[in-house]
């Protein structure tokens, strides 16, 4: 193969590869995050979505100071294709640090936007978002609060 | 000590296409500069190279399913071919019947052709299969009635590699005078076909799966015991004994030609040589827990083998090495279509192991050192995403996944 062909044969795979981003890519390669919490405890929140027919079953779960009603860890693990594993393990980075409201107004658009994720996968952010809420609802119910309901829940 | 330098990427998707046989190369570039005649042109020489370019590869190609030159109508490819088949025998035998029998595992040119028809007033009867794959010869025969004119079955699947028992078919179909027309996209060259010995009456198949060119394909249409013809679907200058209209792609067809007459030299070696390797990634694959192959192990093309890692999807799978590696999945994570692979689900697969599956395609060039490199890297990457799944987890742990209520979005 000469020089030329092989150049042009990079970046053919180099634009092809574009369509998982590198964000994606990075979060596939070297997940944050990945992991169990241990979900007898009272202040774990665990929220487990989607479901293996679909090609995808993410599990997110926080873990809640309670005194100060912010989440100390977040830990995922997630069955599905690289766009799904990506969009959990931003969630668990994008958990850690908030408050439990906080982490409530998490949009499933700004992790596609961060993730740069294409139309055919916005489907895994809205299942992380999804996983957020079920998470937090979890430790709700867990520490005798009302479950919260979702206006046009985000589920599909 | 120096390493012996494995080249990158790895090709290992050879049911979707094959590269070109650089002798198929070498035997097509005279056919656009120099012999570039219509075959057509009846008054010249440049036509009559072009045709004498035809008639060699008709011969070679006649030849490796042993048939006679004249019942070979080129066409653009199988989808064309198949088309040609379907659409031509209803058309061609409306006065006997409208009925067609087929199997719900058959490639989508087929199934989609079969759909047209029944739009078109016709009447398609789909066999399921058995968990291997394989179509039940008494379904088959029980679904013969007065108004059937056709059996489409195929000879080998493009998913699974999973041969049909093409012989039996045709004897049955014999005994009901029904034609019998097979996809043998995937099975020419590969294994041997001989349509008298198999008692084929259609078949399509086409060059860019045995190291030929792409945008070549043919419909061998038998002449004698019984005569079958076909109406045309394209209205034109009558070539192709009047079946298929269009000016013959010359180089494609000589290159085709070329490419069934190495695979008549070498189909014996190159299988033995190709199943022992795909055996070897097989069997290191199976190694890993909770794999399974899908489709039968004993009646396969010897090149494919198709492996769902349970707990694992398919497409996540892939990109832990699909800029090094090649293969195709069962799975499509895309939210316009959420369904796995029908083949799949045909056998009675679950969605999620249909979602967790692989499809390696070996060929003509694969090597030791790549089917090593292969194994290591998909064992490695089914590791590390295991231990990222909630189901592997949940497996370990003894749940029983199919008593949990999954919110189905």
């Amino acid at each position: 193969m000469c020089f030329n062909s092989t150049l042009a044969y990079y970046h053919i795979i180099k634009l092809k590869f574009m369509a998982y981003s590198e964000k994606v890519i990075d979060h596939y390669s070297n997940p944050k995050n990945v992991g169990t919490l241990d979900k007898s405890q009272k202040n774990v929140g665990t929220g487990l979505v989607g479901a293996p027919e679909c090609g995808d079953v993410m599990r997110l779960q926080i873990e809640v100071d309670e005194s100060t009603g912010i989440i100390k860890d977040a830990k995922f693990k997630t069955f599905g294709c690289g766009s799904a594993i990506a969009s959990s393990s931003l969630a668990t980075e994008w958990l850690k640090g908030k408050s439990v409201e906080d982490a409530l107004k998490i949009d499933n658009m700004e992790i596609v936007e961060e993730l740069n994720l294409p139309p055919v996968k916005i489907h895994c952010s809205v299942l992380a978002e999804d996983a957020i809420k079920a998470a937090i609802n979890d430790f709700r119910v867990k520490n005798g609060m009302e479950e919260l309901k979702f206006e046009g829940s985000v589920i599909h | 000590m120096i390493m012996n330098m494995l080249k990158l990427p790895i090709y290992l998707d050879h049911n979707a296409t094959t590269p070109c046989d650089p002798r198929v190369v070498e035997a097509m570039i005279p056919y656009f500069t120099e012999h570039f005649g219509n075959s057509a042109s009846r008054n010249h020489p440049f036509g009559w190279q072009a045709e004498e370019g035809i008639d060699y590869a008709r011969e070679q190609i006649a030849k490796l399913i042993g048939a006679d030159p004249k019942e070979i109508i080129f066409t653009s490819g199988a989808t064309e071919a198949d088309n040609l088949a379907i659409k031509g025998v209803f058309d061609m035998y409306a006065s006997k019947g409208n009925h067609i029998i087929t199997a719900t595992t058959e490639h989508k040119a087929v199934l989609d052709t079969c759909k047209h028809i029944e739009k078109s007033g016709g009447e398609v009867t789909y066999l399921e299969v058995d968990p291997e794959g394989m179509i039940n010869l008494q379904e088959l025969e029980a679904a013969i009635k007065p108004s059937t004119i056709l059996i489409a079955i195929m000879y080998a699947n493009n998913e699974i590699g999973t041969v049909q028992p093409i012989k039996e078919i045709s004897r049955i179909a014999k005994k009901h005078g029904v034609l019998v027309f097979t996809d043998g996209t995937q099975a020419v060259s590969k294994i041997p076909v001989d349509v008298n010995k198999d008692g084929i009456d259609l078949m399509a198949f086409t060059a860019h799966k045995m190291y030929g060119p792409k945008g070549v394909g043919a419909l061998y249409v038998r002449r004698k015991n019984p005569r079958v013809k076909v109406t045309a679907q394209m209205d034109g200058g009558g070539h192709e004994r009047g079946m298929r209209s269009g000016t013959l792609n010359v180089a494609g067809i000589v290159g085709f030609g070329k490419a069934c007459e190495i695979a008549i030299q070498e189909m014996h070696t190159e299988t033995e040589r190709v199943s022992k390797l795909r055996d070897k990634l097989e069997n290191a694959l199976l190694k890993l827990e909770e794999a399974y192959v899908n489709g039968s192990r004993e009646s396969r093309l010897p090149h494919v083998s198709n492996i769902s890692f349970k707990y694992v999807e398919g497409e996540g799978l892939m990109m832990g090495f699909n800029k090094d590696i090649a293969v195709s999945s069962g799975s499509a994570c895309t939210s316009a279509s959420l369904e796995p692979s029908y083949v799949l689900k045909a056998l009675g697969l679950g969605d999620d192991l249909a979602h967790s599956s692989l499809r390696f395609g070996l060929g003509r060039f694969t090597t030791e050192e790549q089917i090593d490199y292969t194994i290591e890297q998909v064992s490695k990457t089914v590791i590390k995403l295991r231990e990222m799944s909630p189901l592997w987890e949940m497996y370990k742990e003894g749940v029983d996944l199919d008593k949990i209520e999954w919110a189905h979005h």
